[in-house]
Formats: structure tokens, C-alpha cells, sequence
């Protein structure tokens, strides 16, 4: 074969190539979306499934999508990079952990879009930072924590947290506002599974911090520990004490099958659902804007036809008993308040 | 006063038994010459294959046998790899739970759809759990804790007084003198490494059988790890192991009753500072099996 029949053969190959690409491209214009989670992962009937809830409602605008869950810590940066190289539009991020490996993927894809949730990326062009006011929210569940230990004549509530760290204080310090809201007398327990990502997969060690907390006479136990959570749960179940589940409506976890009572005060909920849902929608409609956006009390989104506030507090058919009218109007006047700014509910 | 010891000494037992559980695999298999940091995934894989078995088949008891075998396939697979084959016991021991990480994640999803999986049913006794006392006592004292008390006192016997005990000990020591003697070393070390996982296994059980009631994503949180820390804080014996085990799960069930004084940094710090003196011969001395991680290859 000779020199230039060679290069001949190289170029058609090219081409070839080339066409199948485009082709490729032109048959997937639809919006790639790609989703890598937290620590608890897909399944943890909190956080993590909140994220994918709002993945599966982007649907309906023939978005396609896919989802990885990093094993170890170093894997998020590569699953990041992994998805990203694989053309995707926006690369969305769980969780406050992925902010370094945000921060350095970022830079190497600057046609793709990033999205973090629960973390701080003000600067990057392509990266849109989605945070919360959790304190507001857990100022809300604070007061119905307060007033149902008043009405059992108790004079101590619990804090447990996940991970020692700024975001779970944010959640912590509400809760100690709204409660001292309501009197300031009450004492407030607070308790942390550890200082690194897997205290918010470790029930066993969230039960026994559960339980030391009941045993020092807390009337009613706010987690904001991932799947650590489920041991406050079980503790709560055991020791007849009422618990407040967090970012998704986790209510059910304190219904007791055999006797038909139910322990799930409320929960706090985060919409991070509504978070990933409306950047999908923008990145859509070409108005994807980078920076940080926070969604609060005041923000409300309707989404197929439901009003969701960026953070609010759960009420079904778990706890409507446990919730007094008295509670619930308290709660309502606490929350114009704070939306007007006549509350300031501290972060730290 | 006596409500919240009782509560600070119930707890430190329920946290001790998996870092016991766990020490004493990590006894069995270094005595016999093989390093067992695997220990972490063999928990972790047990406590998945006990609330999935449970789930399953609806029995506890089921369950609980099912992370044992789990515990032990995985020890026998690392016994395979490391005695057999005579490949490097660390890396051996790493891709165990690596694999376990992965796998019970993969099953969750495969078997029952998310990372959150409750068990149906707990550990039972039969009659026992009917009466009151014992119900009231059993939520706070789970009837596992028994059974490691059990198999803490059979090992220290089983190790330090008979035969067989011996022999597992000098082919962690001297493998070449007790094969001269006619002790089949490679039969020896299977059958710790294979103890060693089962009682790993074991420990999972415990913890999202008997503990959580839950299996959730990487349960074992790093306990395997501390297990191993408790074999040398307690000189790779059975009854130092349990020792430091409820050394361990002491300072852990104390905290929520210390006043926030010194950061939890510190408190999650104190096993592995204590592994550390005593392994830096601060706190009396720690000398491990003499042949511990070496192969043995027969001439």
C-alpha cells in the first residue's frame, strides 16, 4: 500500500469518525444530566433520594440521566471528572463533600455545567452553588419541639448531629433558637456522631446517643445525621420518646406497626428536590445562572402543580395527632416573622 | 446517680461487643501467622447478609448464621489467597473490603431497592423474651452480649490450654518447627482465618440485627479497625481483647455525659493513641506472633 493511499485511508476513517459523532450528537440533543451522592447514598430516604426526587421530575422535560455513587472519599472527584468527560450538560454534586472536587473539575470543563448542593462556590463561572436555610427550618420544628415537651411536662429536648461540622451547627443552632423561643428555660441537649463522613452512616452510634439523651430526660429528639438518623429512630421507638426527622418527610420511621402509634413528630424538611428540579428547568430554559442561590422559608416553587417552600416543616397523616392547632399557629406566626426579618435566626 | 451509671455501663457493653467480636477474629488469625484487616469488610458484608437473610426468610436466627457463613466465606477466601497462594495479606486483606463496600450496596439495590433496609425481626429468645423482666432487660442488654461473653472465655481456653491451641499459636510463631513436628501449618492457618471472618461476621450481625435494626451503607464505620486496635491493645489475647473492647466503647458511651469541654476530636482519638503507646512499648509491651504476615512456604 502506498504513502498516499494510506493517508487516504486515514483521512475516510476520520471522517467516519467525525460523522458518527455528530450524528451521535444531533440524535441526543435532549439535556444530559448526571447526579453523584453523598455519603448515605441512592436509598437513604433523606437527603440523597431528596436529590433524586427532583432528578426524576426534570424527566417529564426529556431530560436523560444518570447517577454514580463514590465508594471512598477519593472517588468523588473522579466520578465528577468520569461523568463530565462523558458530555454531560450539568453535573450535579450531593452534598457539602464535593466542594473541593467541584471546585477542581470545574476548571478542567468549562462547557459543562456544575451544580453543588449544601456547598459554597460563589466564583466559578459554570458552578451554582444551592444552599439552604436550615436554620430557619429547624427554628420551626425547634417551637413544636419546645411546646410538645412543655405539654408533657418536660423541661429537656435533643439535638443529635451527623458530622461535626458548620452545616449540621446550622441546623443545630436553629433548632436551639426555636426552642428557646418558646422558653428559654428549656435545656437543650447536643450530641455529634463523630468528625468524619461516615458518622452520617453509623445508626448504632446514633441509638446510643439517642438513648444517653433520653436517658437525661429528653422529651423529644431533632436528628440531622443522614442514615445515622435511623438509629435515633429506632431509639426513639424503643424509649416511647417523639423524634424529628430531617431534609425529607421521614414521619413513617416513627410509626410502630404492632401498636399503631406513632413517634415522628415532624420533619424538617429540606427541599433539595425543588434545588436540583429548578436548575435542571433553567439550564432548559437557557437561564442557568452561576453563583450561589439559597432557597428559604420564602422561596416557593410549584412543582406539578404543589407549592414547596425551599425549607418547611412535614405534616401528614403521621402526625397530624401529635401536632396541636396551638403548635401549628405558634409555628405559622414564627415563620412570617422570619420571613419578614422581625426574627433573625442565628446560623452558628 | 445509679440510673445514668447503669446507662453509661449498658452502653459501654453494647459498643464493646463489636470491637470484641472483631479483636478476637484478629486474634485467631495473627496467632496463626495471617493478618486479617479484612475484618472491617467481613463485618460489613455480615451485617448486610444478616438483615437480608432475615428479611428473607423471616428469621433472626437465620439471619444470624448467615452472617457468620458470609463472615467466614470471606475469611476463607482471604485464607486462599494469602495461604495458598501466598500473596501479600495487607492487599489481601484491603480488596476484602473494598469488595464488601461494593457488594453490599449492589445487593440492597438488587434485593430490595434502596441503602436503608430494616430488619423485620430481632434475635429472640425463645421463652425468655416473653417474660417481661427479661424483655425489659434484653432491650438494654442484648442477648448476643451473652454469647460473646461465651466465646471470649471458650477462645481464651481454647487457645491457652489445649492442643490445638498450641499448634495454632507455633505456626504464628514458628511455622517451620511445628510443621517439623508434623502440624499441618496451612490446615491450622485456614481454620483461624476462617474463625476470624466468621466471628467478624458475627459482629455485623450484632450490629444491624441486634443494635440498629437497620442495615445501612457501610454500617461498620470503621469498628473492624478498632477491633484490630483492641487485639494489640490487649496483647492478641482473648481476654485483653475484650478488655480493651470495653475500654473502647467505654470512652464512647461516657461522651455524651462528659460536659463539652475538650473537643470529641480528642475522645474518637483515644483508641488509636492508645494502640499507639502500647505498640510503642509506653504501656507495658505488645509483641506480636513472631511469623505474623510471612507466608510459609513448605520445602
Amino acid at each position: 500500500m502506498g504513502k498516499a493511499s494510506r493517508s487516504l485511508l486515514l483521512m475516510v476513517a476520520v471522517l467516519v469518525l467525525a460523522l458518527g459523532f455528530a450524528v451521535q450528537a444531533g440524535a441526543e440533543a435532549k439535556l444530559k444530566v448526571g447526579l453523584v451522592f453523598d455519603v448515605g447514598g441512592r436509598g437513604d430516604q433523606s437527603f440523597n433520594d431528596s436529590a433524586y426526587r427532583g432528578l426524576k421530575w426534570a424527566e417529564k422535560h426529556g431530560v436523560t440521566h444518570s447517577e454514580i455513587e463514590p465508594g471512598a472519599d477519593a472517588d468523588r472527584e473522579t466520578g465528577l471528572r468520569m461523568i463530565a468527560g462523558q458530555g454531560y450538560d450539568l453535573v450535579i454534586g450531593v452534598g457539602f463533600l464535593f466542594t473541593d472536587a467541584i471546585k477542581a473539575v470545574a476548571d478542567e470543563f468549562p462547557e459543562t455545567k456544575f451544580a453543588i448542593v449544601d456547598g459554597f462556590i460563589p466564583d466559578k463561572p459554570n458552578v451554582s452553588s444551592l444552599l439552604f436555610t436550615e436554620h430557619d427550618g429547624s427554628f420551626l420544628v425547634g417551637i413544636i419541639a419546645a411546646m410538645k415537651a412543655q405539654e408533657l411536662g418536660k423541661n429537656t429536648v435533643g439535638f443529635v448531629g451527623g458530622m461535626d461540622v458548620p452545616l449540621i451547627h446550622k441546623f443545630e443552632a436553629g433548632y436551639k433558637a426555636g426552642v428557646q423561643y418558646v422558653d428559654a428555660n428549656l435545656k437543650i441537649l447536643s450530641d455529634y456522631a463523630g468528625t468524619t463522613p461516615s458518622a452520617f452512616a453509623d445508626p448504632v452510634k446514633g441509638k446510643e446517643l439517642a438513648l444517653a439523651q433520653v436517658d437525661k430526660g429528653a422529651a423529644v429528639l431533632y436528628h440531622a445525621a443522614g442514615l445515622t438518623g435511623a438509629g435515633v429512630y429506632e431509639a426513639a421507638k424503643e424509649r416511647k420518646t417523639f423524634v424529628i426527622g430531617v431534609d425529607s418527610n421521614q414521619n413513617h420511621l416513627g410509626h410502630i406497626k404492632d401498636t399503631g402509634e406513632n413517634f415522628g413528630l415532624t420533619s424538617m424538611l429540606k427541599q433539595v428536590d425543588v434545588a436540583v428540579y429548578l436548575t435542571i428547568k433553567d439550564l432548559i430554559d437557557g437561564k442557568f445562572t452561576p453563583g450561589v442561590r439559597s432557597f428559604g422559608l420564602k422561596d416557593t416553587v410549584e412543582v406539578d402543580g404543589k407549592v414547596y417552600n425551599g425549607v418547611y416543616y412535614a405534616m401528614d397523616e403521621y402526625n397530624k395527632d401529635l401536632v396541636s392547632a396551638d403548635m401549628i399557629k405558634a409555628v405559622t406566626a414564627a415563620e412570617k416573622k422570619i420571613v419578614s426579618g422581625e426574627i433573625k435566626v442565628p446560623e452558628k | 446517680m445509679m440510673a445514668t451509671l447503669w446507662a453509661i455501663l449498658a452502653s459501654t457493653i453494647r459498643l464493646a461487643v463489636p470491637y470484641t467480636l472483631a479483636g478476637l477474629g484478629g486474634t485467631y488469625s495473627e496467632r496463626a501467622g495471617v493478618v486479617n484487616i479484612g475484618l472491617e469488610g467481613q463485618m460489613l458484608s455480615g451485617a448486610f447478609a444478616a438483615v437480608a437473610v432475615t428479611n428473607i426468610l423471616g428469621s433472626a436466627w437465620l439471619g444470624l448464621l448467615a452472617a457468620i457463613g458470609v463472615g467466614m466465606l470471606l475469611g476463607l477466601i482471604h485464607g486462599v489467597v494469602c495461604i495458598s497462594c501466598k500473596a501479600d495479606q495487607i492487599v489481601s486483606g484491603l480488596a476484602i473490603i473494598i469488595f464488601s463496600a461494593g457488594i453490599t450496596v449492589f445487593c440492597s439495590w438488587l434485593l430490595f431497592d434502596k441503602t436503608q433496609i430494616k430488619a423485620i425481626a430481632t434475635l429472640k429468645v425463645p421463652l425468655l423474651h416473653e417474660m417481661d423482666f427479661f424483655k425489659a432487660f434484653f432491650s438494654q442488654i442484648p442477648p448476643l452480649v451473652f454469647v460473646t461473653v461465651l466465646i471470649v472465655l471458650v477462645s481464651h481456653v481454647l487457645l491457652f490450654k489445649t492442643v490445638i491451641g498450641l499448634r495454632l499459636r507455633a505456626v504464628g510463631e514458628y511455622p517451620k518447627a511445628a510443621d517439623t513436628l508434623g502440624v499441618n501449618v496451612y490446615r491450622m492457618r485456614y481454620l483461624a482465618v476462617v474463625i476470624s471472618g466468621g466471628l467478624a461476621g458475627m459482629g455485623g450481625a450484632y450490629l444491624s440485627l441486634e443494635h440498629a435494626h437497620y442495615f445501612v451503607k457501610g454500617i461498620s464505620a470503621g469498628r473492624g479497625f478498632i477491633g484490630l486496635a483492641a487485639m494489640i491493645f490487649g496483647k492478641w489475647t482473648p481476654l485483653g481483647t475484650a478488655g480493651a473492647g470495653l475500654l473502647f466503647g467505654f470512652g464512647e458511651a461516657v461522651k455524651p455525659y462528659l460536659p463539652k469541654v475538650v473537643p470529641s476530636q480528642f475522645i474518637d482519638m483515644v483508641p488509636y493513641l492508645l494502640t499507639i503507646f502500647v505498640l510503642a512499648s509506653a504501656i507495658g509491651r505488645a509483641t506480636p506472633p513472631a511469623s505474623v504476615g510471612i507466608p510459609y512456604s513448605k520445602e
